[in-house]
């Protein structure tokens, strides 16, 4: 220990070159001192200047910093430091003197003592430092130092204890100043005076250790909330359109801004999809595949060549643009196509199984993520407190954003105060009970008459079909879309009105509306298919018992007109080479996929054109119709009748999910699909943010939507598994084409499956297959599923009940 | 540097700001502890605190002669109480002072209406602001006194999981 004593010294020596040894081993001498034990009984002055010294050193880190950085707050502290300054000179001038007889107390060190003052004396350097140099500056300063410091009298044992309590009490007090909530002023003056009394007293306590490292410790938490708060930052400005939701929802409230969520959430999925099917499906095609015009099923047949550029032959999405990538008919069937290998026949089946399937996945998901969330509760206490006290961001400085919180504010409060009003009201129960009961009827009316209407127009337009479509004109072939949508525009209207009888709280309203469009359209949608599928089944029929028969009777043309060619030499014709004949001219079969596909992308389109025309007129031209011609009109048009159109939340929603559905009909059968609805989502998010901030107006009482978006998310589970049905019915049943597609020439779609595995992967691998997909080991799996569902269930339930428990026991 | 929860280097900073906004009068050397203050309306025009609708009330509750002129402890202090580093429970009792706007310890419904008015830039009707008033009465005063003290108010505060993200 002496040796290291010494190297401290010495190191600190060599610093103080210019002050003279003296100085030096004064230096060294105190710290050696300030090693001796604690509790050890001391002799007056000397002890307790030494112990001064120390606390001084202690304190001057501290008053170091502080005025190294002229810290204005805490100017009071530079007065302190210059009688602080004086005493230290003082007390080295005395220690000075008093070196003989340190020397001998430094020979009875107790070895423990030393050890716990180790770790002070490293810190004790860096504080020894800067004590150096302000020495150096105040050599000059120290003056004549009459002794301010009055003769300490030995200090029996209680008295240390106590001291030690009194100490340790202003330590904490210094460290907890800043959390206390008195003005500034008088937080500086407690400081200064603990400060002192600590420095006076602390001697057997050892210095403030590890100060330096608390400051860095801070330091490096402050760093690390700033830098957790800018990845927030970047990561809520990554979101697209953030910003445009909320503000639509500061102004309309949350169920308005809960639908442009889902439209967003909506957007992603078609990305994702359309990466998938542009992806694997298109390029592939696109870039290894034979070009167009190579084979019969890419080229657009003669007959049509004439108007297959035309723009309403490609806004119908036939000619040029049905011989393309874009739809079902053009793949070709070969396994492998290009340099790479590419399976084609494979990765469109797998694509479109694979797109169904993460569907699933991800709406369940969302469900679940959705349930979570309610399931933390509806916190209803103290609602309004909260609402007053904590919802006005202090940190907000930009006067548009102070404009959107003001709103959401009040928006807010007065969804509150609907709620509070709607617990309040006190129902006449019978009136409420049979005006309910004559609005369910009036809306099963409505129901049933537009299934019938739609009925009768398909049947029609089979009847057109079948006697030709040249004869009639725009309407009568254009009929079955333009009613459904139509009546997609109307009837919610009317469910609207109706529900005005039954005078529900609007969330419970807003849901029994949602679920009589969800109706309305389902059976719509329902009579749709069912026309579509009569028709197929009607060229099925044809196909079936033609099939064959057609396939011999179309290459049997075949031949006979490659024969026309040769003039003559048929018979040997089996060996001779093929006849470079236009593919354009070869006779086509039927294909019936691309049909499907044709008629699920024109209803798509013209859904998309309703939807921007309803918008444009119902909205728009109302809007500026009531603006404008209010001057001149009898009544007020802004109050009465028309007034400005609230937006329609439901209505969207469902239009929303309807369109989802198309589009997961039919991608398999026009990989295009998710292409033209991701655009559609895009324009339409646009548009529709524009007009809502525009042309309508906020709903007379603004209501919170519930958390969950569970109900749109149940509904879009049903549509999602029902739009599966017709995709699976027709891989597992119907034969493919013949003669265009990526499955032409095989029985059943799915046996590129079979033939994958045939040729692709090891034998034992196959065998693997075909034991797993055994009945018998299928069905105990299915079994064992529901078996871990049903106790999934319970376990969860038991857990919330759990939960409702524990938050009853905390209020 | 022991009385707010800042760094030397913040603390240097904030002497920038106060300077900033009256530089003929802030000195810039702070070691003779002059007696600066400044007035109220030059504090509510940083742009901080310019759209806050309680900046008034915030710049009162921080000034030491309670008329709203701040000397640079009184900043200093200001600005430390709402940093995210603050405790809830200091935070809380400044929020407290803050929207009590008669300064008489309690929070009646005086006040309560006067921080509602505030809030929603009087958009609200009459009779709402009383109905939420009411309500808000009714939710968090423990004690029966028709008013907040500062315990109903604390205890009310404390389980908001908003109050700290905002303040």
């Amino acid at each position: 220990d002496g040796s290291d004593d010494h190297e401290e010294g010495s190191a600190v020596e060599n610093e103080e070159t210019g002050k003279g040894t003296d100085k030096g081993r004064k230096r060294a001498t105190p710290r050696t001192r300030r090693a001796h034990p604690r509790g050890r009984d001391r002799h007056g002055d000397e002890e307790d200047e030494d112990d001064e010294e120390g606390t001084r050193r202690a304190g001057h880190r501290r008053h170091r910093s502080r005025r190294r950085g002229r810290a204005a707050g805490n100017e009071a502290s530079d007065s302190d430091m210059e009688p602080a300054k004086a005493r230290k000179n003082q007390a080295n001038q005395k220690s000075k003197e008093d070196d003989g007889e340190e020397e001998d107390e430094k020979g009875g060190k107790s070895g423990k003592g030393k050890n716990e003052k180790k770790g002070d004396k490293k810190t004790d350097k860096k504080g020894k430092k800067e004590k150096a140099n302000k020495k150096k500056k105040d050599k000059k300063k120290s003056g004549s130092g009459s002794d301010s410091e009055s003769e300490e009298e030995p200090i029996t044992e209680e008295e240390l204890a106590k001291l030690k309590e009194e100490v340790e009490e202003k330590k904490k007090l210094i460290a907890t100043l800043r959390n206390k909530p008195w003005k500034m002023k008088k937080k500086l003056s407690v400081l200064k005076e603990a400060q002192l009394f600590v420095e006076k007293f602390e001697g057997a306590l050892g210095k403030g250790k590890g100060k330096k490292f608390y400051a860095y410790k801070v330091m490096m938490t402050k760093k690390w909330m700033k830098f957790q708060r800018d990845f927030e930052n970047f990561k809520t400005a990554c979101i697209p359109w953030e910003m445009k939701i909320k503000e639509i929802e500061s102004h309309f409230g949350s169920s308005v801004a809960s639908y442009f969520i889902f439209l967003r959430w909506m957007y992603g999925i078609n990305m994702i999809l359309f990466g998938l099917t542009f992806g694997l499906v298109m390029v592939p095609e696109a870039l290894m595949g034979k070009p167009y015009g190579s084979l019969p099923r890419k080229t657009v047949p003669r007959a049509e060549e004439a108007t297959a550029m035309n723009f309403a032959t490609l806004w119908d999405f036939s000619g040029f643009a049905q011989y393309s990538v874009l739809f079902y008919g053009y793949y070709n069937n070969q396994r492998t196509i290009g340099w790479l290998k590419f399976r084609m026949p494979l990765s469109y089946f797998l694509v479109g199984v694979g797109s169904i399937g993460y569907s699933f996945m991800i709406v369940t998901r969302t469900m679940a993520k959705n349930a979570n969330d309610d399931g933390g509760g509806d916190d209803t206490s103290f609602n309004f407190s909260w609402k007053m006290f904590t919802s006005w961001d202090y940190l907000i400085g930009n006067p548009e954003t102070a404009d959107n919180k003001f709103a959401s504010i009040t928006t807010s409060f007065k969804e509150a105060i609907v709620e509070e009003q709607e617990s309040r009201k006190e129902e006449n129960i019978h009136l409420t009970r049979f005006l309910r009961v004559l609005a369910n009827f009036l809306a099963l009316c409505t129901l049933a008459g537009s299934g019938y209407l739609i009925f009768f127009v398909v049947r029609r337009s089979q009847q057109f079909a079948l006697e030709g479509l040249e004869n009639y004109g725009w309407w009568e072939r254009n009929e079955v879309n333009t009613v459904m949508s139509l009546l997609g525009m109307f009837c919610p209207t009317l469910f609207d009105v109706i529900s005005s009888l039954e005078n529900y709280h609007p969330r419970i309203a807003l849901r029994w509306q949602l679920g009589r469009i969800f109706a309305l359209f389902l059976g719509n949608l329902y009579t749709f298919i069912i026309a579509l599928m009569d028709e197929i089944n009607l060229k099925a029929r044809y196909l079936f018992s033609f099939t064959l028969e057609e396939e011999k009777i179309v290459k049997y043309n075949m031949t006979i007109w490659e024969a026309s060619l040769y003039n003559g030499t048929i018979p040997e014709n089996s060996t001779a080479p093929p006849i470079q004949v236009d593919p354009a001219d070869v006779p086509r079969g039927p294909c019936w996929e691309t049909m499907v596909g044709q008629e699920f992308v024109r209803l798509t389109v013209s859904d998309m054109m309703t939807t921007y025309i309803t918008i444009l007129i119902g909205d728009f031209l109302r809007a500026v119709f009531v603006r404008f011609f209010n001057y001149c009109w009898c009544w007020d048009l802004e109050y009465g009748f028309p007034s400005y159109s609230e937006f329609d939340i439901s209505g969207n929603v469902l239009g929303l999910i309807f369109n989802q559905g198309m589009i997961w009909m039919g991608s398999f059968y026009a990989p295009c699909l998710p292409a033209i609805n991701v655009f559609r989502l895009h324009t339409s998010m646009y548009l529709q943010c524009w007009a809502v901030m525009c042309c309508n107006v906020p709903q007379e009482r603004v209501f919170k939507a519930s958390r969950s978006n569970n109900f749109y998310m149940a509904m879009l589970l049903f549509i999602l598994f029902l739009s599966t049905l017709p995709a699976v019915y027709t891989i597992v049943s119907i034969p493919p084409s013949f003669d265009c597609g990526p499955f032409s020439g095989k029985t059943r779609m799915f046996e590129v499956i079979s033939e994958t595995l045939e040729h692709d992967f090891p034998s034992w691998f196959g065998k693997v297959f075909g034991y797993a997909s055994n009945p018998g080991l299928i069905l105990p799996f299915i079994l064992l599923m529901v078996l871990s569902l049903y106790y999934l269930n319970a376990t969860s339930k038991s857990y919330k009940e759990a939960n409702l428990e524990l938050k009853k026991k905390l209020q | 540097q022991d009385c707010t929860f800042f760094t030397r280097k913040e603390i240097l900073r904030l002497h920038g700001r106060y300077h900033e906004m009256a530089p003929n009068v802030v000195p810039m050397d702070y070691t003779k502890d002059p007696d600066v203050k400044l007035p109220m309306q030059l504090i509510i025009n940083m742009p901080e605190l310019k759209e806050n609708p309680f900046k008034e009330r915030i710049v009162e509750s921080f000034s030491e002669d309670g008329e709203g002129s701040l000397s640079f402890n009184d900043f200093v202090d200001m600005f430390s109480v709402l940093s995210e580093m603050a405790p809830r429970e200091l935070k809380a009792i400044y929020a407290f002072k803050i929207y009590d706007f008669n300064t008489d310890n309690f929070i009646c419904k005086a006040d309560l209406e006067k921080t509602l008015n505030k809030l929603t830039r009087e958009e609200l009707t009459a009779e709402e602001i009383t109905l939420v008033c009411e309500k808000v009465i009714e939710e968090a005063d423990m004690d029966g006194d028709g008013k907040l003290g500062f315990a109903d108010f604390e205890n009310m505060i404390s389980k908001a999981p908003d109050f700290l993200r905002y303040f």
